[in-house]
């Protein structure tokens, strides 16, 4: 068998020899570590030529660890350098979750520690409103739905122009037995959040960010009527 | 961006600390290559290590500081006068610690062996990994890397040790 190492440096090194110092850093892959290994259970002289390469490897490590770090100073200066960044607006072709993360990944750890603490006083303002709703409707009173033509909630913005669509609405009274976990899947299923608080026990729900025909509103706010834990659903500017 | 900070800085400023050779410069460079990650991010694909990008980008950033210097040369002779402050090769060969003489030789060696040895033995870097961060083919990486070695043997020799190889 031809000897894997070569005797005379001026010639030109083998394959084998070549990936010795990879092999001790262990970087190749399966089929090449397996090549080598066979080589140097055959190859007494490649096999001293791989101690001194791990001898080198170890050095090497050695000789890099006793660098040291950097001082607090290369970090000061880089994040006062990204203060120092104009704001970057994401692109449109990135998909939303990419945008979520690195809308996230741009906030400081404190900022995220208060957007957190914000969206928990949300969560919670949210769940009491739903409560607040199960109890009035509990006391057993019945009420029919008064509606205030007059009341003027919406978005200063729709009176632009009626041209200007906006999502359907519509004031839903939920059902006394209704509980909180069926009222938030009934949410989820129409893609509906809750715009305005409780008035004479019903909540002024918005349908999804797009708008909708007529006809199309009107099926929706029938559906919804037609939910068990609905007790009544009629359609809203 | 703190926590890719905090888990390569010190990675990132040891290669960069071996190029430029300067404590200083090398801080510099740890802050540029990070801002150019956090500028760049979007076109890191991933089709390569973090780590290998970072060494690629702290690659070309000491290089391009090395350029800027105009008291350090960028040939080898002129980097060798530099680091060869303290005992030479054959002083540390006679205080018998191979050791210490085998790491001062690698000091020794030119900027192009001394990076290919640090990015094999020391950042683990594969053929192709190598290939990428310093823009050769990877046959190169193999026989520049051999001839590296071949180079730190010679100057072993000539501080007097032996080592079996070549």
């Amino acid at each position: 068998m031809m000897a894997a190492s070569k005797k005379m440096l001026d010639q030109e090194p083998s394959e084998i020899e070549l990936l010795l110092p990879f092999h001790a850093a262990g970087t190749l892959n399966a089929r090449d570590a397996r090549r080598v290994d066979e080589a140097l259970a055959s190859d007494a002289e490649l096999a001293k030529q791989y101690a001194v390469i791990q001898e080198e490897y170890a050095e090497t490590i050695h000789l890099n660890e006793s660098l040291g770090a950097p001082s607090a100073r290369a970090m000061t200066k880089l994040f006062a350098a990204i203060d120092a960044e104009p704001v970057r607006k994401a692109s449109v072709s990135v998909n939303l979750s990419a945008r979520v993360s690195e809308f996230f990944a741009s906030l400081s750890p404190r900022t995220l520690a208060w957007s957190a603490t914000a969206g928990a006083v949300a969560l919670v303002l949210q769940a009491g409103l739903i409560g607040a709703v199960l109890v009035k409707n509990q006391n057993g009173t019945f009420q029919t739905a008064s509606l205030s033509l007059n009341e003027s909630s919406g978005p200063i913005t729709r009176d632009l122009g009626s041209s200007i669509a906006a999502p359907p609405r519509a004031l839903v009274r939920f059902a006394p037995d209704a509980r909180i976990a069926d009222i938030t899947a009934l949410l989820n299923t129409y893609q509906a959040s809750i715009v305005d608080g409780v008035k004479d026990g019903m909540f002024r729900l918005q349908f999804g960010n797009k708008a909708m025909n007529k006809d199309e509103a009107a099926s929706l706010v029938n559906r919804l009527a037609s939910e068990k834990i609905v007790s009544l659903a009629v359609a809203t500017p | 961006m703190q926590v890719l900070y905090g888990r390569h800085h010190v990675r990132v400023f040891r290669f960069g600390l071996r190029l430029v050779r300067d404590e200083q410069v090398a801080e510099d460079l740890i802050s540029e290559v990070f801002l150019d990650v956090w500028r760049q991010a979007g076109k890191f694909e991933g089709r390569s290590a973090v780590t290998t990008w970072l060494l690629a980008i702290t690659r070309f950033k000491a290089l391009s500081a090395l350029r800027r210097r105009k008291d350090v040369g960028l040939d080898d002779e002129t980097a060798n006068a530099i680091e060869d402050t303290s005992d030479d090769p054959e002083v540390v060969a006679q205080k018998k610690d191979t050791s210490e003489a085998l790491r001062k030789c690698m000091t020794a060696l030119s900027s192009e062996h001394r990076e290919i040895v640090d990015l094999v033995y020391y950042h683990e870097k594969s053929v192709e990994e190598v290939a990428e961060i310093v823009g050769i083919p990877e046959n190169t990486v193999k026989t520049r890397l051999f001839y590296a070695r071949k180079k730190l043997a010679e100057l072993l020799k000539a501080a007097g040790i032996e080592r079996g190889w070549p």
